[in-house]
């Protein structure tokens, strides 16, 4: 082959969205550090977090959790946690939350730092960590802090729950109003409402693309392509992306363009990415042509959506943001990681267990025997962390990949 | 005294043989729990015996295989001890909502320790908000439905009535004789206060409420000759290593104070009694002083600390944590610069079952009683 094929294999292979996300990304960080002087109004907000009314009131949403996946992927990740650490937080805690914290006190990682918050809203429907973290970023900034309060799900979500976290629905509007002074104009929050469902559903509709073998794109592009569901749901530029981004991926699907070239095993991935190693371990994977074709990351911005009603938004969101796949019962994730098995025809799982996220890692070993047993399919258990480069040992990760390919390849007769 | 602590001692040594005999000679239920969050009173107005579990003295082999090594020692060993069959005589669980980590247990349990029922208490986060509070007073109604229909029995205002009173003039004793040491530490070891304090927790509340109130008799005409000693806080979340005391007691300190689970958070804030009792239990644990993984504001942690100190002037705060409890971990350098700024010093201990070698330790205690 020569190097121009080898190329055009390349290129064939690019998914051209990806010059439009950057740019997009780009304008959004550029309006968000720059709110200030247009008299925007920032706010910091977990990535489970409810943003649409934040986009209904034009307050731009900042996400640390998105900063500290620019974080880790730009391999920064170590120098501010050990700064973290030097602070006096402990070398467990979550890798995010340590970035995030040293980095606002010295403007570091990729983008200077993210701009200063003028009130912050967590959302611990992810994790308890989030909670802690806000609650040192509150004191450190000197803003309020909106706690929405979604009650863990462990095998139902009573009725109790819905009225809670209802109320706190309305008590986030008028926080809101009155942080920013302003009042919520309550028929664009049911245009926002709309916009979100519609995303998520792109979302999905992306997201589902990869039942088809071959997989257009990987979990690796989704993890790249998650960024616009997190940050501007709500908005009509994620919509538009999202069809421009599934229109491409049908497009390569008539065509037979999959993400790895000979895709002969089909992989699912838990937890997180590792986000210094993406690339790496898309490579490592796709040189034994096998392709990660889906995740129960990046599918968890969709996930919730039969609890949503685009006609009722705030009303359903109580339900819709409370019933995420994180804040439910390690049975019920099991339950989603087997039906994910089989709707994306998976031969294989590959779990991150993730020293810094809880909440998503204890209670894998239980997952993944309940996948092995039901669905009879091999699992590979990779120790590391999102961010924490210093949790990761490259030797012992490659020696176990390759095991796990072996062990495919004898199962598959191939 | 010596006969009162040491049937204490023994409990604590091995609860799960006591809990057995409990059940063997009454005849009653046991329900174990694994947090100050538990409602107690609920349980003990089913007619229940509510029992504290403190991870295990043992060493952790089956939890291994659902739980990684990044978990902490407390939420593995309650694991072990469930899996292994140790907690095999309870007749059920609660688990409150607490931290990430409580939060898996719970599901773990459920799905691999079949023996008993198992409950969630599934209590807000945030303390501070009236529908918080709404929300606090349901979940504790659905948890005494959850127990009646478990326990097939009916848990009547007149119950939950002495129960709060049972466990309130507990608390009221647990208070009196951290009181009565604090005014004379000497009166008696700090293995011997946490022994007591935990095993509070295990044995049958009413014959508790004997053994404390003969305590506090005892205390109450104890003379202390040994005066010069270092006053310390204590602060963090379950101790299970009571030889830290006799460490600290060797060099020249003890603890006369704590904000601990296994410790004050147990006792402080009492249930109001002119109310509906379901309302009054939810109230307390509003009100009362936070476990890290709960919200009642931005800067109370650190203000109780502080005034705890100087209400009970002591020179310094040891801070005990679990390694991998998250909560406190965060909370640690906010709490910290805190009592910089007000010149109380503290020290950080993070530990694990089972401890690192003694001397290791005995030597920072050294080094930081020195520096008080």
């Amino acid at each position: 082959m020569t190097e121009n094929t080898v190329n055009t294999e390349k290129d064939k292979r690019k998914i051209k969205a990806v010059k439009k996300m950057k740019e997009i990304m780009t304008f959004y960080y550029i309006d968000a550090k720059t709110a200030a002087e247009n008299n925007k109004k920032v706010a910091w907000i977990t990535s489970g977090g409810p943003v649409e009314p934040l986009i209904a009131m034009d307050i731009i949403p900042v996400y640390p959790e998105n900063h500290g996946a620019m974080i880790g992927a730009s391999k920064m990740g170590v120098d501010l946690c050990e700064k973290a650490e030097a602070m006096g937080y402990a070398s467990d805690l979550c890798s995010y939350a340590r970035s995030d914290i040293s980095c606002a006190t010295v403007n570091g990682g990729p983008i200077g730092g993210l701009p200063k918050p003028d009130m912050l809203i967590c959302g611990n429907n992810i994790c308890g960590t989030v909670l802690k973290w806000y609650e040192i970023q509150a004191r450190y900034f000197n803003v309020p802090l909106f706690i929405f309060d979604t009650p863990f799900c462990h095998t139902a979500f009573y009725e109790e729950m819905r009225r809670y976290v209802r109320s706190q629905v309305d008590e986030y509007i008028e926080f809101l109003e009155k942080t920013a002074v302003r009042k919520l104009d309550r028929d664009r929050m049911e245009e926002v409402g709309r916009l979100s469902v519609a995303g998520q559903r792109m979302w999905q509709a992306v997201l589902d693309t990869t039942v088809n073998k071959p997989a257009p794109m990987s979990a690796f592009d989704a993890f790249f392509h998650l960024a616009l569901i997190v940050t501007l749901r709500g908005t009509q530029t994620a919509v538009d992306y999202y069809q421009e981004l599934l229109d491409e991926m049908n497009e390569r699907v008539k065509d037979g363009i999959g993400a790895v070239p000979n895709e002969r095993y089909r992989l699912l991935w838990d937890n997180l990415p590792i986000w210094y190693r993406t690339k790496w371990l898309s490579d490592k994977f796709a040189a034994h042509d096998a392709c990660l074709v889906a995740d129960t990351y990046t599918s968890a911005w969709c996930g919730s959506l039969r609890y949503m009603d685009e006609n009722d938004f705030l009303n359903s969101m109580a339900e819709g943001y409370t019933r995420i796949y994180l804040n439910i019962g390690v049975d019920e994730m099991a339950r989603t990681v087997c039906d994910m098995v089989d709707k994306y025809d998976v031969d294989g799982l590959v779990i991150h267990s993730n020293r810094s996220c809880k909440p998503y890692s204890l209670g894998q070993y239980d997952i993944q025997r309940i996948v092995e047993a039901k669905k009879g399919i091999p699992s590979l258990m990779i120790e590391a962390d999102m961010c924490d480069e210093r949790m990761f040992s490259e030797s012992q990760i490659e020696t176990r990949i390759e095991a796990f390919i072996e062990m495919l390849k004898h199962r598959n007769g191939r | 005294m010596q006969d009162i602590l040491k049937e204490m001692a023994d409990v604590v040594r091995d609860p799960f043989a006591y809990g057995r005999k409990l059940k063997a000679d009454t005849g009653g239920k046991v329900v174990g729990y694994v947090c100050t969050y538990a409602p107690e009173e609920i349980i003990l107005a089913a007619g229940a015996h509510p029992l504290r579990l403190f991870g295990t003295t043992g060493t952790i082999e089956r939890a291994d295989a659902h739980l990684q090594s990044y978990c902490c020692s407390l939420v593995r060993g309650v694991l072990e001890e469930g899996l292994k069959g140790g907690t095999d005589f309870l007749d059920g669980m609660v688990f409150p909502h607490t931290c990430d980590s409580i939060q898996r247990l719970s599901d773990l349990w459920r799905m691999n320790v079949t023996q008993g029922f198992h409950v969630d208490a599934v209590l807000p986060v945030k303390l501070d908000t009236q529908s918080a509070r709404q929300y606090m007073i349901a979940v504790l109604h659905r948890f005494k439905n959850d127990l009646e229909r478990e326990l097939a029995c009916s848990i009547t205002d007149e119950n939950l009535s002495k129960a709060i009173k049972l466990m309130n003039e507990i608390r009221l004793l647990l208070l009196r004789i951290y009181e009565l040491r604090s005014d004379q530490p000497g009166l008696m070891t700090g293995d011997a206060l946490y022994t007591i304090v935990k095993a509070t927790m295990i044995i049958d509340r009413k014959r508790v409420r004997e053994i404390l109130q003969e305590v506090v008799a005892k205390m109450e005409v104890g003379k202390s000759s040994h005066t010069h000693t270092k006053r310390l806080l204590m602060a963090g979340g379950i101790c299970n290593q009571p030889q830290i005391h006799d460490m600290i007691e060797a060099a020249g300190g003890a603890v006369i104070w704590d904000d601990f689970c296994t410790g004050s958070r147990y006792f402080e804030t009492l249930v109001a009694t002119d109310k509906n009792p379901i309302t009054a239990i939810a109230e307390r644990f509003l009100q009362r002083a936070v476990c890290p993984a709960k919200h009642a504001g931005l800067r109370n942690r650190a203000e109780d600390l502080i005034r705890m100190a100087r209400e009970r002037k002591a020179k310094g705060v040891i801070f005990l944590y679990l390694k991998f409890c998250d909560p406190h971990a965060f909370d640690y350098p906010y709490l910290k610069n805190a009592l910089d700024q007000e010149g109380i010093p503290s020290l950080l201990l993070e530990v694990e079952d089972p401890l690192p070698a003694e001397g290791q330790l005995q030597t920072r205690f050294e080094a930081f009683l020195e520096m008080l």
